[in-house]
């Protein structure tokens, strides 16, 4: 009887401490007005990709060429394209495209850089190999290497996702492999060895948990660039083929008729830089939020 | 305590002619050639008994540390033979090493680093549980809560985080983790030097409450002389990577035979001022291991060295039972 008590009252205790815990995230959360600001675009443009299809009641595809150029009106409330499609419903289409890529291109990237990271400072033959590798790749700028992955590739949504993850992941491990060689120093990792603890425990719950935030943050920042490059691509033709709607295509089709539209390089643009902003503002709170040292609430 | 009864018993733990040696590489690693050794420990013999506590002192950098972290295999020895229930460690898979380690466990010395600052201490302490037994959740659980028992915290720390707790807090829990498995011997290392003075009392003394009930074998590795007089039966001297001087706490201290040791023992502040004597100071500091003197490694700064201490290495000699010294002065 005695020990269900006990389990008890330490449930009770959790469940305090849990919700201490929470209150204090919040409040710290709240308390930087900038990556809240962030984090609402970016979950407003997140919306827009995902519900917006079902808002918007025109077609992407469906050409009028009696309606093609038409300034912003009551009835295109962001004008219409060369071929008289509706621009809102093809940049809210675009949305889905590009930032779509953009997440799968960021889970990716940061898979593969957390177990390319981990299992480099953990085996040093490894370390050698896989940070060559990650060097050489480095060295390429990366809007060219994606550049020259498509033009190898050939144009197709896959493969703006493969070469862009192949773009990023480098970064992604250099991030994890720098801190995860502070945390492997620490003695509680020797703790561990001397646990007796096997090389997967040590590297997925004890460094891995430990290297988490700063690739948060990092992500965030391969997202944003993630989106830039797709645009990038599909402006210079080597991303999303027309007819399928993606921010950087459009933009390159209003390249041609800009003195006569502004529409559409304007809200194409607009949303870019929208949703670069609102993710560069929401990595560089999460970084002062995440970051122990400037928060004074903890000392380690 | 108990020690003449262990005198017939066999050790627990033999270790045999334990050499590490670390390489020094230039700027290329290994790939450049190897530029010399550091010899951090240099042929140690010691025999660990059941339920005693042996003391290694030592300065910084004599190997003390080395030494306990080579039993473990932490780091790979260079030579020697360690026996553990009739088992060389060195000579064992890693596999078995694994399982070892759940026999021998350490204490260390940092108890701010040695707490992975994510997990909580409930999940900290079951860890260990959940490699070496199968035991369910609610059954780790309670051995958790008994653990934490023991060594002074209670269960409503279970779900704190290790930066919620002072440093004499952080280190019973550090105890807590290498006794949640029952192991046979603990190897501390120097787990109070980070502690303040008034929380170093606290802690030796849970130290050897836990040794009486849990029937614990201590090696204790610490630069604190006060701290090894109070804890040990027998004490082992290091200097440079060698173990210099070896006897029971009584005898070591009524009579230290080794010219270091009586350096060592005599920079201990004593209130005790009839009992006056003879501040021995070293003149230099310790040599580099990377280049030990030869003969006798302590014939740089030793008082009485002979002509012989410079070339010959001394051999470990019986002076009294129980009483080894490794010193030219007593043929």
């Amino acid at each position: 009887m005695a020990a269900v008590k006990e389990v008890e009252r330490a449930r009770t205790i959790k469940a305090s401490l849990k919700k201490q815990e929470r209150q204090l995230f919040f409040r710290r959360f709240f308390a930087n007005k900038l990556m809240v600001m962030g984090c609402f675009i970016f979950i407003v443009l997140g919306l827009i990709a995902l519900i917006g299809p079902l808002l918007v009641s025109y077609d992407p595809y469906e050409m009028k060429v009696a309606e093609r150029l038409n300034a912003p009106s009551g009835e295109h409330w962001l004008g219409t394209d060369e071929f008289g499609r509706d621009l809102l419903t093809r940049i809210v289409y675009g949305a889905q495209v590009s930032m779509g890529i953009g997440l799968i291109v960021t889970l990716i990237s940061s898979i593969l850089g957390l177990i390319i990271g981990l299992y480099a400072i953990y085996y040093a033959a490894l370390d050698h190999i896989l940070m060559r590798i990650c060097d050489g790749l480095m060295a390429i700028p990366g809007i060219l290497l994606a550049i020259a992955l498509m033009a190898a590739l050939g144009p197709s949504p896959l493969n703006v996702i493969i070469a862009l993850s192949i773009v990023f992941t480098p970064n992604i491990a250099r991030i994890v492999r720098s801190s995860a060689l502070v945390i492997r120093e620490q003695t509680f990792i020797e703790a561990m060895h001397a646990q007796g603890a096997s090389a997967t425990r040590i590297i997925w719950q004890h460094i891995a948990p430990n290297t988490i935030s700063p690739l948060i943050v990092q992500a965030t920042f391969v997202f944003a660039e993630a989106i830039i490059s797709e645009a990038a691509l599909s402006f210079l033709g080597a991303g999303i083929a027309a007819p399928d709607p993606s921010w950087g295509n459009i933009l390159q089709a209003g390249k041609l008729v800009i003195f006569k539209a502004w529409w559409m390089v304007v809200f194409p643009g607009l949303a870019i830089v929208l949703s670069v902003l609102g993710l560069n503002l929401l990595g560089d709170g999460l970084r002062d939020f995440i970051d122990p040292h400037s928060s004074g609430k903890k000392s380690k | 305590m108990n020690h003449q009864t262990n005198r017939t018993l066999d050790p627990i733990l033999e270790v045999q002619n334990l050499k590490k040696y670390f390489p020094v590489t230039g700027p290329f690693g290994r790939l450049g050639g190897i530029k010399g050794q550091v010899k951090a420990v240099n042929d140690v013999t010691l025999k660990l008994y059941e339920g005693e506590t042996y003391g290694l002192v030592g300065e910084s950098g004599s190997g003390k540390s080395t030494t306990g972290r080579t039993i473990l295999r932490l780091t790979e020895p260079t030579n020697g033979k360690v026996f553990f229930q009739d088992k060389d460690i060195f000579q064992a898979s890693k596999k078995e090493v694994r399982l070892l380690r759940k026999d021998i466990q350490m204490v260390f010395q940092d108890p701010y680093s040695s707490l992975n600052p994510r997990k909580r201490i409930g999940k900290i302490l079951e860890e260990p549980l959940m490699i070496h037994t199968n035991v369910n959740k609610n059954e780790r659980r309670e051995r958790v809560f008994d653990i934490l028992e023991k060594v002074g915290l209670g269960m409503e720390h279970y779900y704190r985080f290790p930066h919620e707790f002072s440093g004499g807090q952080r280190q019973r829990i550090g105890l807590a983790r290498a006794l949640v498995v029952n192991p046979k011997i603990v190897i501390c290392d120097e787990p109070v030097s980070a502690l303040d003075v008034s929380i170093q009392s606290q802690v030796i003394n849970l130290l050897q409450k836990l040794q009486d009930d849990l029937h614990l074998t201590y090696l204790f590795i610490t630069h604190d002389i006060s701290v090894v007089r109070h804890i040990s039966d027998r004490i082992g001297v290091m200097y440079l990577g060698n173990i210099v001087e070896e006897g029971r706490n009584e005898d070591i201290f009524a009579r230290p035979l080794h010219p270091y040791t009586q350096a060592l023992f005599s920079a201990v502040p004593r209130t005790n001022r009839a009992g006056k004597r003879e501040r021995i100071v070293l003149k230099g500091e310790i040599p580099s291991p990377l280049n030990p003197p030869s003969g006798c490694m302590f014939h740089t700064r030793c008082p009485f060295a002979l002509e012989k201490c410079r070339i010959e290495v001394p051999q470990r000699k019986e002076m009294k039972q129980d009483h080894y010294v490794a010193c030219h002065l007593y043929e």
